[in-house]
This record gives structure tokens, sequence and C-alpha cells, in this order.
């Protein structure tokens, strides 16, 4: 076993989160789930961030990773402001049940 | 040891994320995803990034995930009814499919990434709070400031939506 991780580990882990994120995103029908993976995928991003933050030895990528953490907080705040009044509205949280504006 | 620990928080991020996706109840899906998010953490910290470990616990799997708990107890929201007919073909050629298109990105970080020399724990020191926030007040100084005007709209946004009359 090596006693030094490479650089590309931390990178395809965080291709693996951000592909699961994208799959549960599709394919989960509750807005909830759907909304917890896109915070799934905002981590992963924030992995890679930090991993090149680390190869280039320069702390600007752990300050962009904090502003994705901000502006997920944001996010998460409005959004989930949304799902009440949309719950409230429609008494459902499935994403099928909520379709008036499709066609 | 760095890759030890690597391997172990890996794997609980990766079984967390899976069953992120596969759990019907959102409670269960949240727990995956604070389990997803403490174990990035461990792996913030290994890459030196301290300040940022401590905020991913404090603020997403702290603050914004007793948001989401808070959310899914507010509504009541129970498993995901199945109504939809999906067939059990299409469900197996979806994770096929995933599981090959993770395979080939890996594939390609891989083979295109240039050997460096791998990442050991206390290798980069220059994440502590004193030097994350001299960077941040001063070459950052205004996407911070244009953050905060952010965060007030957010719960400007937050309370008008929330009001009863929408």
């Amino acid at each position: 076993m090596p006693t030094s991780v490479p650089i590309s580990w931390y990178l395809i882990l965080s291709a693996i989160l951000f592909g699961l994120g994208v799959a549960g995103f599709i394919y989960r029908r509750n807005i909830i789930t759907v909304f917890m993976s896109i915070e799934l995928m905002l981590n992963a991003v924030n992995l890679t961030f930090i991993t090149f933050s680390y190869t280039l030895k320069q702390i600007d990528g752990q300050i962009f990773s904090f502003f994705v953490m901000v502006v997920a907080a944001a996010e998460a705040a409005v959004g989930l402001a949304i799902i009440l009044t949309v719950f409230k509205n429609r008494q459902t949280l499935m994403i099928d049940d909520v379709s008036s504006m499709k066609y | 040891m760095t890759a030890l620990i690597f391997i172990i928080f890996a794997g609980i991020a990766v079984f967390c994320g899976i069953s992120l996706v596969a759990q019907t109840h959102p409670i269960a899906s949240a727990l995956s995803l604070i389990g997803v998010m403490g174990s990035l953490a461990v792996l913030y910290l290994q890459l030196g990034g301290e300040f940022i470990a401590m905020a991913q616990l404090i603020v997403y799997a702290g603050a914004i995930m007793v948001l989401f708990i808070f959310v899914i107890m507010l509504l009541n929201a129970g498993a995901e009814a199945s109504s939809r007919q999906i067939s059990i073909f299409a469900r197996y050629l979806g994770i096929l499919l995933l599981a090959a298109f993770l395979g080939l990105i890996s594939f390609i970080i891989q083979a295109t990434l240039p050997k460096t020399e791998g990442v050991v724990f206390g290798a980069f020191q220059g994440g502590t709070a004193a030097n994350f926030g001299r960077r941040l007040f001063t070459a950052y100084l205004l996407p911070f400031e244009v953050t905060s005007v952010l965060i007030l709209i957010a719960i400007l946004g937050a309370i008008v939506l929330a009001r009863r009359e929408v």
C-alpha cells in the first residue's frame, strides 16, 4: 500500500460523487431528494477545488469552495421556501404531479 | 496511513452517496448526505484545508442539513410512492451505463493527469483560518461583500415565498 495518495484518486472520487448526484437528480421523484442530489453535486465540486488547491499549494481553491458553500446555503434557504410553497398549493412532493408548465 | 484513511472515508462517501440515491425515504437520504459530508470533511483535512473542513461540518452538515430535516419533518414527507411503471430492464441498464460512464471518466482522469507526487498529510499547511482570512479579506474582498448582498436577497426571498398568502 502506498504511503501517499495519488491526486487522481481524489478526482475520481469527486467524479463518482458527481455522477451519483446526477443519477439521483434524474431518477428520484421526491422533490426534497432531488434537491439533496444537487447538494451532493456541489460537494463533489468542492472536493475538486480543494484537491487542486493542494496540488498548486495555493489557498484560492479553498476560498472558491467557501463561496460555493455560501451560495449553497442561500440556495437551500430559497429552495426549501419554494418547496414549502409548492406543498402548500398542491399538497404533494412528487415532481410528476407538479407539471402544469408542461406543454 | 494517509492512503488507509483515504480509502476508508472515500468508501464511506461512495456508500452513503449510493444510499442517498437508492433510499426511498427522504430522512434516510438526508442522513446519507450527512455521512457524505462528514467523510468529505475528513478528506478536506487530509488535503490541508483545516478551516474549510470545519466550515463543511458546521455550515453543511450542521446548518443546511438541519434545514432539510426540518422541512422533511414539517411536511411529513413519507416514502416515495412507486406510481411510475419503470421497466426493470431500463433500471438495470441505467445502473450499468452509469457504472460504465464513471469507469470511463476514472480511466481518463487516471490516464491524462500528469504524474505528480501524491498527497501527504501536512505537506500543505496554508489552509489555516489565519491564512484563509487574510486572503479572503484582501484579494477576495469584493466577492465577499457581494456574497453578503446575495444572502440578504436570499433571506428576503425566503420570507416572501414562505408567507401565507402566496
